[in-house]
């Protein structure tokens, strides 16, 4: 198996790692860096529990290779709540009880903040249809729409505010 | 309506406060078992069988032990010298943990390989090499039962054909004899397929054996980590495993629905390993694992439905056929091995009952576990619930209607109904009238007499059910002979804080918050002040964990008992601080008062802190409860569910248009996270209704064994879920709570095949089984109107 030496910035930390060719990003994440918010719920790329963000976009870190981060700039649900305020979507998704297990959540979140950034006012389907490659078996959705639309709002006033 | 007792920030119940639990998973701190990493710890990987039925011929593992890393390949043979080849089921049927001789089903565990990790040990399972003989293999159940059928378990002793057990209940002479007797009779074969339970987070293990203390400490994805222990310590006790020395921890689990319920031999292996190699073994199974060796409804259920020609329920008969794959592995209490099933007589009052149940080894893993479904109360309600929107097609008359004239009435509870249970309450005409009201029936009605006439394809479908839940009374309900009872205690601090431990185990249900909320309610100690803990063997007490529905009636009605038996020791207290007799005092959320005298009152802090340090004479010291709560009847929540949908007729497309679901599930803890358990739950509805359903070719090979070809709902197939309730408390319940999750993964199938079957019934299409997907729809169409 072949070696390769890897950096990227993980949350605004530098991290360097020999990989092997095959190892899968998710796998580095949890395993190498030990951040375990970050999940595995099938071998498809189908369920989005892995969602993490690579230089801004929304990526299922399953189906992505370690080496082929090298020189990314990758955020995670651990690095989102900056000097310990949470994001809003954390916020939102715990005052609109967008999640239950919790174990969609990170992706979700992840995948929702590309979707907002992107799309900063969605209507309720741009929303579903922008979630759609997560899966979430607990919640039935409902909420965790209402949690994105919260989001948007606060969002949307927050950058009113800094203009 | 039920209204709330305490203040907000007491928070007890009633109010909707916000999840305690949340922001570790908001935060991606949660601990799940995959998440567990312990110093040395291995990975093991399953090898599979390609086949669904075959013999082993050899399983040379060379080329895997070559391989730097792997450590060991443990096949059934190895397990075979401890005895630990098969292990039992939960219903006493007979489980292999790695074959010796046969697979039987695809996917099947054959050997394990361990090694230093992951992609290593995944390395080893390709490289060993397992020759098979493939046989026949017997897929569809009927067929097992024919009699040239070859007999799938000659393991068994006395075992003679593939027929696994015949169950009846109720009156078959009287009910064959109002049947021919009645004027319309309405006949279907109902079948519910098998399918998957979908938890995103798979099943999973690390189990660590430490040599010298002798312990086997075990992180594990189970709802129920109590009964689990004492399983493994049943059948691993002779290699000197016993109780005491096994601690299972629950960690964080993402979601359970069932399928988190029985022990998979992936686990057994895991522990043998464990305990052979002196290391700790982590196995964690990826999605097609899951998906393949996950689960059931497999129901083929032969329906009548008797009735007078103005529609009068007379009597209802249900035959059903259940593959149960190559062993019984159903979680249900041993004296049912149906579990519920015979709860199929539905919501209405009717003299004549009688339902049977054979069940067959066929070569499909095992099955007849219950999904996110008290025990085949979901299959119960599928039949009577297509069979009563089948009657009101056949005689002509308005579903609604005929559900009205036919409930059984608020004033006949409690009501034994004639397959033995005893509902304890219930109104369902208000909470029908309410889901119609809230939905606009009338008008969908018209709106819908408009685009008939149009020659469109719109259908609205009702579903009103009776679910049972909060197993259960240990004169009824066991697990191998353990009672189903579950379990509080509670631990006041000094300072009037709490630790609460519980023998359930939540999955996401919200545990933390709802029970903070009980004893918030009973105490008068804020929610937030009280810490949940839950699924650790070594910590929480005894009890039988979390499925069907069954913490809040069973944990949550101990969590009120407990903190009651503490209030009672309290107001000793109180009387002793403030120098009156016990007779005196009296109570009110939080406080204890003087008769008579408010003013003179010490609240429960000041009170648990003197039960520390200033008690009566002779009084134990301490402020602590424990109860175990043997219920002394199940709990019966219903519900009114309405769906409207739309068909196209050229593409078979299903619209759903809207969905209205009105639960009763009694008094509410909290009503925020009853909502989310409802919505969810009607998402796991819609799923097997119009999306899921396990397929198996006549070899066997199942042929939707991901989620890229197994299709979960995903937001956008989702509908906008409209909710409300009703509130008819249980008499006997502690709190007049009665259970909620399960409810909308029974009542929301049959509303939305009656729908679609509504839609479609202009065209003489009168039965379609779920799930009801654009092509079947398709099919329909084409041959009814080919029929034309
Ligand atoms: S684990 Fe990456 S999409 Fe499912
Ligand atoms: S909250 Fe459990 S999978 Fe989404």
């Amino acid at each position: 198996m072949a070696k390769h030496n890897i950096t990227m910035t993980i949350n605004g930390e530098s991290v360097s790692a020999e990989v092997d060719s095959r190892l899968l990003l998710v796998h580095f994440i949890r395993e190498n860096l030990d951040m375990t918010g970050t999940h595995i719920g099938c071998d498809t790329s189908s369920c989005g529990a892995c969602t993490i963000l690579i230089d801004g976009k929304s990526v299922k870190s399953c189906t992505y290779l370690a080496v082929r981060a090298d020189g990314a700039n990758i955020t995670t649900i651990e690095g989102i709540a900056a000097d310990g305020t949470n994001h809003p979507l954390q916020k939102a998704f715990h005052d609109q009880h967008g999640l239950h297990c919790g174990f969609c959540t990170p992706g979700m979140i992840m995948r929702s903040i590309d979707l907002l950034e992107t799309n900063p006012n969605p209507t309720e389907e741009e929303i579903r249809w922008g979630i759609s490659g997560n899966l979430c078996r607990c919640t039935g959705y409902n909420n965790i729409v209402k949690s994105v639309q919260q989001a948007a709002e606060e969002m949307s006033k927050e950058k009113e505010a800094t203009v | 309506m039920f209204s709330c007792k305490t203040s907000p920030e007491v928070g007890g119940m009633g109010h909707s406060v916000k999840r305690k639990e949340d922001a570790r998973f908001l935060h991606g701190k949660g601990k799940y078992t995959d998440d567990v990493k312990l110093p040395g710890m291995l990975s093991m990987v399953m090898v599979r069988s390609p086949y669904a039925y075959a013999k082993i011929k050899s399983i040379d593992k060379e080329k895997a032990l070559a391989i730097p890393g792997v450590l060991a390949v443990i096949t059934g043979e190895d397990l075979a010298q401890y005895n630990l080849h098969w292990m039992p089921t939960l219903l006493s049927d007979s489980q292999m943990v790695l074959p010796t001789d046969t697979v039987m089903h695809q996917s099947q565990e054959v050997c394990a390989v361990i090694a230093t990790d992951r992609y290593i040990a995944v390395d080893g399972a390709e490289a060993v090499d397992v020759q098979y003989e493939p046989m026949k293999a017997i897929v569809n159940p009927y067929k097992a039962l024919e009699e040239d059928a070859p007999l799938l378990r000659p393991d068994k002793e006395g075992q003679k054909d593939n027929h696994i057990y015949h169950w009846e209940r109720g009156e078959r002479e009287k009910t064959d004899a109002a049947i021919a007797a009645a004027d319309v009779v309405v006949k279907e074969r109902i079948h519910l397929p098998r399918i998957h339970v979908a938890s995103i987070e798979t099943c999973g293990i690390v189990a660590s054996y430490d040599k010298d203390t002798e312990k086997m400490l075990i992180y594990l994805t189970s709802q129920a980590p109590h009964a689990i222990r004492t399983i493994l310590a049943l059948v691993a006790g002779h290699v000197g495993l016993s109780e005491e020395k096994i601690r299972i921890i629950a960690p964080d689990i993402g979601g359970g629905f069932g399928g988190k319920v029985p022990v998979y031999p992936g686990y057994v292996v895991a522990i043998a390993a464990s305990f052979l190699i002196g290391k700790p073994v982590k196995w964690i199974e990826d999605r097609s694992e899951n998906l393949i060796n996950g689960f059931a409804r497999d129901y083929h259920m032969d329906c009548e439905l008797a009735a007078t020609k103005d529609g009068k329920i007379q009597a209802f008969k249900v035959s059903t056929l259940a593959d149960h794959g190559y062993t019984d592995s159903s979680a249900n209490p041993s004296k049912y091995p149906t579990g519920m099933f015979s709860i199929c007589t539905g919501s209405y009052d009717y003299e004549h009952a009688f339902a049977e149940l054979d069940a067959v080894y066929t070569n499909k893993a095992p099955g007849g576990v219950a999904y996110r479904c008290s025990f085949r109360v979901t299959e119960a309600v599928h039949a009577i619930e297509r069979m009563v929107d089948k009657l009101a097609a056949e005689i002509g008359k308005d579903p609604a209607q005929l559900r009205f004239e036919n409930f059984i009435k608020k004033e006949q509870f409690p009501y034994a109904s004639p397959l033995g249970w005893s509902y304890d309450s219930g109104d369902y005409k208000a909470t029908l009238e309410k889901a119609m009201e809230m939905i606009g029936y009338d008008d969908y009605k018209k709106e819908q007499a408009e685009k008939r006439a149009q020659g469109k394809l719109m259908g609205i479908g009702i579903c009103t059910f009776t679910e049972v839940v909060g197993a259960g009374p240990s004169k009824d309900f066991d697990i191998l002979g353990i009672a189903m009872f579950d379990s509080a205690e509670i631990r006041v601090h000094p300072t009037g804080k709490a630790l609460a431990r519980f023998g359930t185990k939540s999955q996401g249900q919200g545990h933390e918050t709802t029970y903070a909320q009980i004893l918030a309610e009973e105490l008068g100690i804020p929610y937030t002040d009280i810490e949940i803990d839950e699924g650790d063997t070594d910590t929480a007490p005894y009890g039988l964990g979390t499925y069907a529905s069954r913490s809040t009636p069973t944990a949550g009605a101990a969590a009120a008992i407990a903190a009651r038996k503490l209030k009672d020791k309290g107001k000793k207290i109180a009387a002793h601080l403030l120098e009156v007799s016990e007779d005196d005092i009296e109570w009110e959320v939080g406080k204890y008062f003087v008769k008579g005298a408010p003013e003179k009152s010490k609240t429960i802090q000041e009170v648990a802190f003197a039960a520390y340090t200033n008690i009566p004479p002779g009084m134990e010291p301490g402020f602590e409860a424990t109860h175990y709560y043997d219920p002394p009847n199940l709990t019966f929540p219903n519900g009114a569910y309405i769906c409207v949908v739309e068909v196209e007729e050229e593409t078979g497309a299903i619209d759903v248009k809207r969905f209205v679901a009105i639960d009763d599930c009694g008094n509410i803890i909290n009503p925020m996270i009853v909502e989310g358990q409802v919505h969810g739950g009607l998402t796991q509805g819609i799923a097997p209704a119009m999306y899921e359903g396990i397929v198996y070719d006549d070899e066997g090979n199942v042929l939707n064994g991901t989620l890229m070809d197994y299709l979960v709902p995903t937001a956008v197939e989702s509908p906008h879920w409209e909710t409300g309730h009703t509130i008819t408390p249980s008499p006997h319940h502690p709190l007049g709570a009665k259970g909620v999750a399960e409810s909308p993964t029974v009542g929301a199938p049959p509303a939305i095949a009656n729908a679609i079957i509504d839609a479609l019934y202009p065209l003489g299409i009168k039965h379609l089984d779920i799930p009801i997907t654009p092509d079947k729809v398709w099919e329909a169409i084409q041959e009814s109107k080919a029929k034309a």
